[in-house]
């Protein structure tokens, strides 16, 4: 203890100013993002005292964030459902007329429902899910149901990011990968708003800061983390991909490779087909062995890759025996990245970053990754079985997140950033980014989408998966899409999270079929989770000829009296995260740390005042009227009595269940053991979560690390311990691509622009292209990419509005560089139009340095409809707040062609293009003020509490602090 | 002794994390409640014991964002205790943390005015001044875990930027920061002399670049070495 915690601890004169023996701890894990940060909250007459970190949490270790700080205004919030809701008969959608019914009524209205949809076409139930954190309950329930059409939002949000990894190297950036913050010496931020994830980054940024790390952020806005970055790179959106290709241009024009991590750890030295416009071309070639073969140097051979003791040829231009070209896939790489297209003078025209800036950065890492190394002495055992007696870091890491993936570029330019991080050596060893169980997995994971569609029987594998070859598609025999948001089809091969922004549009015009029920859950599709949203409100409420919807019956689960309520016909009231049971599982992307296995759960920790239930409950309860198979003992009885006894009891295989701590009968046993009975009171004995430390010889080079892999296989995260290879070139993207160009022997495209489609995006290496809407549209005419943010104080609170986080903002601005908004004429804090190809909107500008002079952009879902979320009709968000999505179509820009039906996102992965947007911007006219389109206020709930006009939360009487009036007398003004 | 804050600008990122714990924290503390009118409504505005400003510095390209987190620098010449009618703002002499008696304050904001960081706010259901105690509800609390007798603020900062502790003994841990990191007071010139005291962004790390050998223009510029895989 130092002398002044000494000092500090003497206790001072003062009042005891709450009883603390009337308040208790409870432990749980926060909601208010997607970060998953342990809290420790302090409870006092069922009231919530104090929402903190907690200390011994891997995730947040103690600190917590602006949102996780206002909880409280969550749960007091005026908006909460208090019971389940039916649309009034005879009242229209978006007019939030409802009766509140019993949870009996309800549950028997979807029961019914469910069950005649499943007895005759399971399809027709199209199942979407917000960023729910449950996906393997969700998905493994829409399985079990029989749908396809099932999907959490991960097509709108950011599959760019996991695609581009999980097709490279089996793991990806955020709950994928972190940097390693403990040994990094370099550190380069890419496209990152304030968003994935929150604490984590903040505690990391720190500790480069502390150890004098350099920090580059790439991004055309500066501010969160930009301000406080070394270097700021303010690049013109959706051309991050020439900017890394061309730093790699840079790096092999100087042989500056790390060709022992390239020749044991990657596909570079495989051998690859060159036989332009035959059959094959591009393919690995495999002589007449079954794997892709090298020519190996010292017994001048050809042999099969995966051996281990070989020494591989990694460049070079050789004839197989049978009179086949061949290529290694580095020579493949070299020559193109090399060629001008790449060369940083080409690159600074197109990205706005300077050819030296291009050149120095290159450089810079190049050095600290080959002249910084770092070594940790530790011995481990290789995924050949040799001893190594060392890790070798190269302490250069990344960081990207949407501002790279929302773009109809983003995989590639993902697979770019992977590219540039792995010719440097920097992938999963000490300094450079690091995977987090279960991550790493084989290249990509192997499951399969599921494409049936029989009544009464569940899929065969899960609705969503990762296709390797046209033959995954989920097409018909004519090659049209199976699924409701056509994932996996022509339009977007590799759509492994699904297309949720698609759901609503195709749904309403019947195209590819017309749907019987929508069931959505923490989704607010009717405002700003669709893009287009005004007309997006229209498809709701549209209707066939004879008066019924065309989508005829849409459910939403939702805590609060969201948007989506009112366009909702039965209304499933959720309980809030300070009063659920719930898991953040293994089976999904848990909350592992690079070093640690681990995942939490929630527990309640205040008595729900209302008529609710948490949709984890409504799962499990509907699976047993349902009967599905999974959920029911061979005698017909269920097989659970609630989501607790689910979650102990369920084993996907033997000891493999949805908690991978506390496991076995007495709770000994870790990531694999038999259901233990009192696994939720361990989970709440152990503060909420469990944490599973890798030994120290487990935690680099794992795609390659015996130890690490058994382990991994042990515990159910891969599915054999051959080496992870990593794949700089993807032969699976090479068959779409045949496939595009007549030359596969499977299913092809037999449209045009599906053919062009995947000859121009489905390239083997990694590649940049200008972003579809930009082709589409005239550059000239709309001069401006618009983009947009969540501020961190409100990033992934996607569910409730909050009375203190409003505060901090309550309106949303167009954002412009000063200079340009100067050449315009268009003064700071006046009204202009914007305008794309999609429509226009009105907004109030304001003009600020740090933003790429060719960008525009706001802070994203500020604004809300009047009447939601228990504000008043007049609040800020209503009047004067606007929303960017009205300007953002679903649809590529019409051109008259084919693709003005095709939508508007990635084409390999059907990542929602949101950032893609470009527009023109115009002064308004004198008296042209507040935001535009304006929409009528929307009704409150049912026997809603009035929202107060004057709030003062306490769970006490406050105790004040009494000065003493001899103090005042004799110390007078002191 | 002198309690105070150290808040590290070179590594603050805007959060407000700092602020909403305050808020939490106190508004069931010994200053609150801190409340909020028209929560739900028009221009919501509420009492908060912290705030971030955010400014840009200069114009473009020597343009620079800095995120200012603001609350009570409990100053050793605090102008808003001297101008206080009726005594119920102090400085405590024990520790100098700046108070104001709940039940002494009229209300009647002369101290807001006088102080020149806007620190303080009238609570607009209490009509009471409310400023920060430094948690004085906190730090001196034995049946807290010793670890976290700390400022709301301090503990929960996502980026470890806020430093709790006693600026007359050189040894503590803020001292160390003001001589390592030359923290600067604001606004010195009003001779106000504010505790807290803030660490001006650092000298950015200069990284060398990899020297430029052999200019390989060609795949046939490289030759294959023998590693084993």
């Amino acid at each position: 203890m130092t002398s002044q915690e000494d000092r500090i601890a003497i206790a001072s004169d003062l009042p005891e100013f709450e009883d603390r023996d009337k308040q208790e701890t409870k432990f749980t894990t926060c909601y208010m993002c997607a970060c998953r940060c342990g809290i420790k909250v302090t409870v006092e007459d069922n009231k919530v005292r104090y929402i903190q970190g907690n200390p011994n949490h891997p995730i947040n270790k103690g600190v917590l964030c602006a949102k996780g700080n206002s909880g409280i205004m969550k749960q007091y919030s005026p908006a909460k459902l208090s019971s389940p809701l039916l649309r009034k008969p005879g009242t229209e959608r978006g007019a939030g007329e409802f009766e509140e019914i019993s949870w009996e009524r309800a549950l028997g209205i979807l029961e019914k429902r469910l069950k005649r949809i499943r007895e005759t076409d399971p399809k027709k139930l199209a199942y979407f899910t917000g960023r729910d954190q449950m996906q393997a309950l969700t998905g493994m329930w829409a399985s079990q149901f029989g749908t396809i059409n099932w999907a959490a939002h991960g097509g709108f949000c950011s599959v760019n990011m996991a695609a581009g990894g999980l097709y490279t190297m089996g793991h990806a950036f955020w709950e994928f990968g972190d940097p390693d913050w403990e040994n990094t010496k370099y550190f380069m931020m890419w496209g990152v708003a304030e968003d994935h994830n929150s604490n984590p980054l903040k505690l990391g940024l720190k500790r480069l800061k502390e150890r004098g790390a350099k920090f580059v952020s790439v991004n055309p806005v500066r501010t969160g983390y930009q301000a406080i970055a070394d270097e700021w790179i303010s690049i013109r959106p959706g051309t991050d991909g020439i900017f890394a290709l061309s730093m790699i241009h840079v790096l092999l024009k100087n042989k500056l490779v790390d060709d022992e991590f390239l020749i044991r750890y990657t596909n570079a030295p495989q051998l690859v087909v060159n036989t332009p416009g035959v059959k094959g071309d591009g393919l690995f070639y495999r002589g007449d062995s079954e794997h892709p073969q090298v020519w190996d140097l010292q017994k001048e051979a050809y042999v099969d890759a995966n051996r281990a003791d070989v020494t591989p040829a990694l460049f070079g231009e050789l004839t197989a025996p049978d009179g086949t070209p061949l290529r290694t896939a580095m020579s493949i790489l070299i020559e193109k990245y090399l060629d001008d297209e790449y060369s940083p003078e080409v690159a600074a025209k197109e990205c706005g970053v300077s050819a030296a800036d291009i050149e120095r950065i290159a450089l810079e890492m190049a050095h600290v990754a080959f002249k910084e190394t770092i070594t940790l002495d530790v011995e481990w055992t290789d995924w050949a079985g040799r001893k190594q007696d060392k890790f070798i870091g190269r302490p250069v890491s990344m960081h990207a997140m949407r501002g790279i993936s929302a773009h109809s570029n983003g995989f590639q330019t993902c697979r770019a950033i992977h590219l540039l991080q792995i010719l440097l050596g920097t992938i999963d060893c000490p300094g450079g980014h690091l995977a987090k169980p279960p991550f790493p997995k084989h290249v990509p994971p192997g499951i399969k989408p599921a494409k049936t569609n029989i009544p009464n029987t569940p899929l065969k594998s899960p609705p969503l998966g990762f296709p390797t070859c046209p033959e995954d598609l989920v097409i018909d025999d004519d090659g049209k899409p199976l699924r409701i948001d056509k994932a996996y089809s022509w339009d977007a091969p590799i759509s492994c999270h699904g297309m949720m922004h698609m759901v609503i549009s195709n749904a309403v015009k019947g195209d590819p079929y017309k749907i019987d029920t929508l069931m959505l859950f923490m989704a607010n599709m009717a405002w700003n989770s669709s893009m287009n949203t005004a007309q997006t409100l229209e498809m709701l409420c549209a209707k066939e000829d004879d008066g019924e919807y065309k989508i005829p019956f849409i459910v939403c689960s939702d805590a609060f009296n969201s948007e989506m309520v009112a366009y909702s016909d039965l209304v499933l009231p959720d309980t809030t995260y300070l009063e659920r049971y719930d898991t953040i599982s293994m089976l999904d992307r848990p909350i592992s740390e690079p070093h640690a296995a681990c995942d939490s759960v929630r527990i309640p920790v205040i008595k729900p005042d209302r008529d609710v239930m948490s949709w984890q409950e409504v799962m499990v309860e509907m699976a047993g009227r349902l009967e599905f198979p999974a959920f029911m003992k061979g005698d017909g009885e269920r097989k659970y009595d609630d989501y607790k006894d689910f979650i102990i009891n369920f084993e996907k295989e033997p000891g493999i269940g949805f908690l991978a701590g506390y496991r076995g009968k007495d709770g000994t046993k870790s990531l694999r053991g038999e259901p233990n009975p009192r696994q939720w009171e361990a989970y709440e004995e152990n503060e909420g979560f469990f944490e599973y430390e890798l030994a120290e010889n487990q935690r680099y080079m794992r795609h390659a690390n015996k130890d690490y892999l058994e382990l991994a296989k042990e515990a159910g995260w891969v599915g054999s311990t051959d080496q992870i290879l990593i794949e700089i070139y993807s032969e699976k993207l090479q068959t779409f691509r045949l496939a595009g160009q007549g030359l596969y022997d499977g299913p092809m495209p037999t449209e045009e622009h599906h053919k062009e489609r995947l000859v121009k995006y489905f390239d083997p290496l990694p590649i940049y292209y200008m972003p579809l809407e930009e082709q589409r549209i005239d550059r000239d005419e709309y001069p401006f990419h618009a983009v947009n943010q969540r501020p961190m104080f409100m990033y992934h609170s996607w569910d409730s509005q909050n009375a203190w986080l409003r505060q901090i903002m309550n309106q949303n601005y167009l954002f412009m560089n000063r200079l340009a908004g100067e050449k315009l004429g268009i003064e700071d804090l006046s009204w202009a139009w914007v305008e794309s190809h999609n429509g226009k909107i009105r907004v109030q500008v304001k003009l600020m340095e740090g933003t790429n002079e060719h960008t525009v952009w706001t802070w994203n879902a500020i604004a809300k409809r009047g009447g939601a979320w228990g504000l008043a009709d007049d609040a800020n968000e209503a009047s004067d707040a606007f929303l960017m999505n009205h300007l953002i179509s679903e649809l590529l820009p019409a051109k008259g062609d084919k693709m003005d039906k095709i939508t508007n996102s990635d084409p390999v992965t059907g990542q929602a293009a949101w950032y893609d947007l470009r527009v023109k911007i115009t002064p308004a006219k004198e008296g042209e003020t507040g935001a535009w389109p304006q929409f009528a206020p929307l009704k409150a709930q049912p026997n809603a509490k009035k929202s107060p006009d004057m709030l003062s939360y306490s769970t006490h009487k406050n105790v004040n602090i009494v000065r003493s009036w001899a103090d005042t007398l004799f110390r007078g003004d002191k | 002794m002198k309690l105070g804050l150290v808040v590290d600008l070179d590594s603050c990122v805007g959060c407000h994390g700092c602020a909403t714990a305050c808020k939490q924290w106190n508004t069931s503390g010994t200053i609150g409640p801190l409340s909020d009118k028209d929560p739900y409504g028009k221009d919501p505005n509420g009492a908060w014991l912290n705030r971030i400003r955010t400014y840009e510095v200069g114009d473009t390209p020597n343009s620079k964002t800095v995120h200012m987190p603001m609350s009570c620098m409990h100053c050793e010449d605090a102008a808003c205790v001297t101008v206080c009618p009726t005594g119920a703002s102090y400085k405590r002499t024990e520790d100098g943390i700046v108070l104001v008696d709940q039940d002494k304050c009229m209300g009647c904001n002369l101290c807001a005015w006088a102080c020149p960081y806007g620190a303080r706010e009238l609570d607009p259901q209490e009509g009471t001044m409310k400023k920060c105690t430094l948690c004085v509800d906190r730090i001196y609390d034995q049946r807290l875990p010793e670890a976290e007798r700390q400022p709301a603020c301090v503990l929960t900062c996502p980026t470890r930027s806020r430093t709790f502790g006693d600026f007359d003994d050189p040894n503590s841990e803020v001292s160390k920061l003001v001589r390592d990191r030359a923290g600067k007071q604001l606004l010195p010139e009003l001779g106000y002399n504010p505790v807290n005291t803030y660490l001006p962004p650092r000298n950015k790390p200069v990284v060398v670049m990899h020297e430029t050998a052999s200019i390989s223009q060609t795949v046939k510029g490289w030759v294959n070495k023998i590693i084993s895989r």
